[in-house]
């Protein structure tokens, strides 16, 4: 038989501490503080409900893609964001809590996913903002969290990027056929790009000094840099992006600073927290079509689980 | 009776990214039976081309070892120096060894 040595929880916590400082991963097995397991349970869990209710406002579009191309491309891009969703289930399942606990708490109201969700596609340059926006700032977040110090995650993640590029390449691409169109197809892409753009940098979450738990996610690594320092980053980058094309982002008080970067007007924080709270435009259309297709496959389930024992 | 409106058993993935390299593990799926998960890991994990081979093992058959018992239990080795070739000494001067 092994020995166990005792470890006070203290020397734990500061041999945790050591492995994040000289930047070696955490597993599953090794001992965590509750504090971390609990910010990855919520956080990952998050990301991967916001990956699977991302599929339902580029899945009403499925079968009005104006070709057989982009009809294609876009059911591949919404299989991927389910396949992330299953990769960011399987690491989060690691951290001791199940698929089936993690979907009971979102049909609960208990855990959440992205907000930007929660805002209608309205049209097919819908679909270009939304990969080119949504996909863009969500890679901008997911090339940071590469880095993250939860292994599990941290694999998730570089899977997810190798995949991402793709999205947004696709979306803007749609972006740039409508800006080369007739005056109708450019109006329709400026028109998705100002319904999108504010949503898009409030994917990053609140400001520095309104975001409570910064802190100890920063200092043990699960984030690797602050929601305002990756939301400079999405716009400085996506700016030339609109322009190249013809777009004009709707922001009248954006300032074009000395160094090449861009300073933003005020974000609309109240929209924000509206939809955070559950009163964005389409909150409970996004949970009740959850619910119901789960609900709807629950025969599929049962038949398969009977299936499996009899094999 | 025992709630049947479960999603399946969790199965640890593993990929080998090209002929002759060694298989790694890539996350986990779930499913029912070994076809289904096999299907699963395909469709999940290899939607690009990223393996010419799978293995799945359900996750509760794994045998793991945690870093914390890592003092301990990787002890053996810990004492064996001579297992290293650069161990020993050699003559000034000795080739292809």
């Amino acid at each position: 038989m092994i020995e166990t040595k005792a470890i006070s929880n203290e020397e734990l916590l500061l041999q945790f501490e050591a492995k994040i400082e000289a930047e070696q991963k955490i597993e599953p097995l090794d001992w965590m503080p509750d504090e971390y397991r609990n910010h990855l349970i919520r956080q990952i869990s998050q990301h991967a409900h916001s990956e699977v209710i991302g599929m339902q406002p580029e899945g009403n579009w499925i079968t009005r893609a104006p070709s057989l191309r982009s009809k294609k491309i876009l059911l591949a891009k919404i299989q991927d964001e389910g396949g992330h969703g299953l990769y960011l289930y399987s690491a989060a399942e690691t951290l001791g809590v199940s698929r089936d606990q993690y979907i009971q708490w979102l049909h609960e109201g208990k855990a959440k996913y992205s907000s930007v969700f929660n805002s209608p596609a309205l049209n097919w340059a819908d679909m270009g903002a939304i990969g080119w926006l949504v996909d863009g700032a969500a890679i901008t977040n997911q090339v940071s969290l590469q880095r993250t110090s939860y292994g599990p995650y941290s694999r998730a993640m570089v899977r997810i990027c190798k995949e991402e590029s793709f999205h947004q390449r696709q979306g803007y691409e749609i972006m740039w056929k409508m800006m080369e169109g007739t005056k109708d197809q450019q109006e329709m892409a400026q028109d998705a790009l100002n319904r999108w753009w504010w949503p898009a940098l409030m994917m990053f979450g609140p400001h520095d000094s309104d975001s409570p738990r910064t802190g100890n996610a920063m200092k043990w690594k699960i984030k690797r840099e602050t929601n305002d320092y990756l939301r400079e980053k999405f716009i400085n980058k996506t700016i030339p992006q609109a322009e190249l094309i013809g777009l004009k982002v709707p922001d009248a008080n954006l300032i074009l600073l000395e160094d090449g970067t861009y300073k933003h007007g005020d974000i609309n924080w109240d929209d924000f927290w509206k939809n955070v709270n559950g009163n964005g435009p389409c909150n409970e259309q996004r949970l009740d079509h959850h619910i119901k297709a789960h609900k709807e496959g629950s025969w599929v389930r049962e038949t398969a689980y009977v299936s499996g024992k009899n094999k | 009776m025992e709630n049947q409106d479960t999603q399946g058993e969790l199965w640890e993935v593993f990929i080998q990214s090209k002929a002759g390299q060694p298989f790694k593990h890539a996350g986990a799926v779930h499913a029912y039976d070994r076809e289904m998960a096999i299907e699963n890991a395909r469709d999940t994990y290899t939607r690009r081309g990223e393996g010419t081979g799978l293995w799945v093992v359900k996750s509760k058959e794994i045998v793991a070892v945690s870093q914390n018992e890592e003092g301990y239990f990787f002890d053996p080795a810990n004492d064996k120096v001579y297992r290293h070739p650069t161990f020993y000494e050699m003559p000034e001067g000795v080739k292809n060894m």
